[in-house]
């Protein structure tokens, strides 16, 4: 049995903790959320760059650090658990994936070296509206050459320099990818909830663009795209569950209230309880997921979904109740808490809410039962 | 990352499984899920006595005691292995598991030559006298008094859901030595015989319906000082060790499991309904999550390391999982979801049996809310509850 990180791995996510305990702080986060004007953060974003991570699951071949989808998971954890305001999982969990999944050779080459150099800032483009978008009710269509429709919101879409679309052809759906600096695009910021990721709605008016593999296959691209996304941000969820779990035990040992600390009472206890089992069914569901991207494994579908959905959950639970712990001060613009709960509310729908996974799962549990 | 064996995994598990083939059937759908009786007890001997000879009786405890001198990953793979076939252990998770290692830690050598070996090939069994009326989550509030009389305890009190005590040879009891010192002061372990004059086992009606749990009442019981576990005063040291070993036996469920209401929905026809599919979704992940999180306990040892406490989180997710899963399927079918007639109802009325069972499961062997406060306090380190009784003499707490 060999069901965990290597020492390689957890060295990796110490290494990656250290590096973001010390540059990408809360208060970076806040220079962000304080700042309209500011659609990620700058300074964050050039040395996660430097330091190689959105290359990590990129092979040697396209300029990447070719470690796997291992490595890159335990980044995922620490990304999420420090909040960082750049669009790395745009760019690396939902661009590179789909270049990776769907792109010819040429295209791998000629767009991933700019990907992990920082040059090309990725997202990926799928949402039209209310719902979860469906491959057979798109509105933006794509005739071959160009790309026509409306995309809102797409996560870090207003930086991005290239995005890839899911978008109608013919009478099926491809995947596309644009070059958003170039001609037919519009794009404007649109207001969300969670403020220290940026989203815009963007605009395709006969847009230059090309498809990501074969004509109609796109749906199977993008459930593939999503399955492997779903798991990297489901390790996002968990470093941000996890770092709830911490602050509301911290805040719960040194709060005092009734003349001893409010940590003492099993009303709290038994909620931090809660949140501790949730997040470890999350943690081994992660896991589960891990291994199963990193080894392409058949059970893809099921894994991603499992760990996405446990991840959501102790996320919410742990973003809502870490705040809970915290009383009127957890209100406060000032403490930290609200931070965790808008960015566990982007992570839950961002890729599709929890409903839509529930019934992914139960569809590929009953496609295996019937097998 | 794998689910591999290493190679001395991998040949173990094969020696294991030819050995399990020769002598057991596989286990299948009529398999009972809680299988008691006394044909079942004489099987479990039997059984056990043939895992001794093979080598395969706890497999960690020394070669000297009938042990293996084996690994915990061993072990780990042996329970995985027999889970697979009809293997009558039951009788002897409590004895082996909690009881005679708490001998082997606080015994004397003649106790461990005398009682071990012996547990160990099945040849007594043994059960856990600790919980009484008015000691539950408190256990360490116990009324059972010993008194001493020369070389002799003299043992008076009543014991509740003590398992298997109508079939046990030999217990460990906990009981009070001293009422004038605090709670977890005065209170000495013991060996008894149950066999002996004066103690008396009475199977409780449990609200399933079923017996298979006992009061055991103790009248004028006397006790040789030569079988005191530990020093006397000192007997919820004693009892924390049997407890600690009491979290590592449990935390499985017999189901029935996400799959069994999955298939029970399709031949019911509410496979389609929205909500159910949501439910199921949710009871998969916990579900995953605990067996994976058993993954990554194995995997600890498998490497050498010590587990971390995530192995805590079973019993809170299984037990509540089983009474949630069980009240689904029953409200599934409407009115008619309320017989119970094992011949005549689908999957042999399982759901509903288990319906009955499971708020047991959610008390026996820490309830759900004593499993969180040890999570809160062991694992996530927040202060312990008030105890009021902490430093007043026993005899002076407030009792109801």
């Amino acid at each position: 049995m060999n069901f965990d990180f290597s020492e390689d791995q957890k060295f990796l996510a110490g290494e990656a903790r250290k590096f973001l305990n010390a540059q990408c702080t809360t208060a970076h986060v806040r220079e962000v959320l304080n700042d309209d004007n500011k659609s990620h953060h700058d300074g964050v974003w050039n040395k996660v760059v430097e330091m190689g991570w959105i290359g990590t699951a990129i092979p040697e071949e396209y300029g990447g650090l070719g470690l796997g989808m291992l490595e890159l998971c335990v980044i995922a954890e620490e990304m999420g658990r420090a909040l960082a305001p750049v669009p790395f999982a745009s760019t690396t969990y939902f661009f590179a994936e789909a270049l990776k999944a769907a792109g010819s050779e040429e295209q791998k080459k000629d767009v991933l070296e700019k990907v992990v150099s920082g040059e090309v800032v990725g997202c990926y483009a799928a949402s039209e509206g209310p719902g979860n978008p469906e491959p057979s009710k798109l509105k933006t269509t794509f005739d071959g050459s160009k790309l026509t429709g409306t995309k809102i919101p797409v996560t870090d879409g207003d930086i991005a320099t290239h995005a890839v679309v899911l978008a109608k052809e013919g009478s099926g759906a491809s995947l596309v990818l644009v070059d958003l600096t170039g001609a037919g695009v519009s794009r404007k910021k649109v207001s969300t909830l969670e403020p220290t990721r940026s989203h815009a709605e963007i605009t395709f008016d006969g847009a230059p663009a090309q498809r990501l593999g074969k004509a109609g296959e796109g749906e199977d691209y993008h459930n593939r795209v999503l399955d492997r996304a779903a798991v990297l941000l489901a390790f996002e969820q968990l470093g941000g569950a996890d770092r709830c779990l911490e602050m509301a035990t911290e805040f719960a040992k040194d709060r005092y209230a009734f003349g001893r600390p409010i940590g003492g009472n099993q009303a709290i206890k038994h909620k931090l309880a809660d949140m501790y089992v949730k997040n470890q069914v999350a943690r081994s569901n992660c896991y589960y997921g891990a291994w199963a991207l990193s080894t392409d494994a058949s059970e893809l579908p099921e894994a991603a979904a499992s760990s996405r959905l446990a991840a959501s959950e102790a996320y919410w639970f742990a973003s809502k109740e870490n705040i809970q712990t915290h009383g009127g001060m957890g209100f406060t613009w000032e403490v930290d808490c609200h931070l965790f709960y808008r960015r566990a509310k982007l992570l839950a729908v961002q890729a599709g809410s929890p409903k839509v996974w529930k019934e992914k799962l139960v569809s590929a549990l009953e496609r295996k039962n019937a097998a | 990352m794998d689910f591999n064996d290493t190679k001395e995994e991998a040949e173990f598990r094969v020696e294991a499984r030819s050995f399990l083939e020769k002598h057991l059937k596989p286990k299948d759908a009529n398999s009972p899920r809680r299988p008691s009786g006394e044909d079942f007890l004489k099987r479990a001997k039997e059984w056990q006595k043939t895992k001794a000879e093979g080598g395969f009786a706890q497999i960690t405890w020394p070669k000297e005691w009938g042990g293996r001198g084996g690994t915990a990953m061993q072990q780990v793979i042996w329970n995985q292995e027999e889970a697979k076939f009809d293997a009558p252990t039951g009788p002897f998770t409590i004895g082996l598991g909690m009881c005679v290692p708490t001998v082997i830690a606080f015994g004397s050598d003649e106790h461990k030559k005398r009682y071990v070996e012996k547990a160990l090939r099945g040849e007594e069994i043994w059960c856990q006298l600790f919980s009484e009326p008015a000691a539950g989550s408190d256990v360490a509030g116990v009324k059972t008094r010993a008194i001493k009389d020369g070389d002799e305890w003299v043992i008076n009190g009543q014991k509740v859901w003590t398992t298997g005590a109508h079939f046990s040879d030999y217990g460990i009891v906990l009981t009070r030595t001293d009422p004038k010192a605090p709670k977890h002061k005065g209170l000495t372990m013991f060996i008894v015989d149950m066999h002996q004059k004066g103690v008396e086992a009475k199977p409780i009606h449990q609200a399933s319906g079923g017996r298979e749990f006992n009061e055991v009442y103790f009248t004028d019981v006397r006790i040789p000082d030569s079988d005191r576990l530990g020093e006397v005063g000192d007997g919820w040291k004693v009892a924390l060790v049997t407890l600690m070993n009491e979290r590592l036996a449990v935390g499985g469920s017999p189901g029935p499991d996400w799959k069994e209401i999955m298939e029970y929905a399709r031949d019911t026809g509410s496979l389609s309904d929205q909500a159910f599919r949501e439910k199921l979704a949710d009871w998969y992940v916990a579900a995953q999550g605990y067996s994976l999180t058993k993954f990554r306990t194995q995997t600890a040892l498998s490497r050498g390391d010590t587990p971390g406490p995530e192995n805590s989180i079973g019993k809170i997710i299984t037990a509540n999982q089983l009474q949630d899963i069980c009240n689904s399927a029953i409200e599934m079918q409407d009115h008619y979801g309320i017989m119970n007639d094992t011949d005549t109802m689908p999957a042999n009325a399982l759901f509903q049996q288990s319906f009955m069972w499971a708020p047991g499961l959610r008390i026996a062997g820490g309830t759900d809310e004593i499993l969180k406060n040890i999570i809160a306090e062991r694992v996530l380190g927040l202060p312990q509850d008030v105890r009021v009784d902490k430093k007043v003499p026993f005899d002076e707490l407030k009792q109801g």
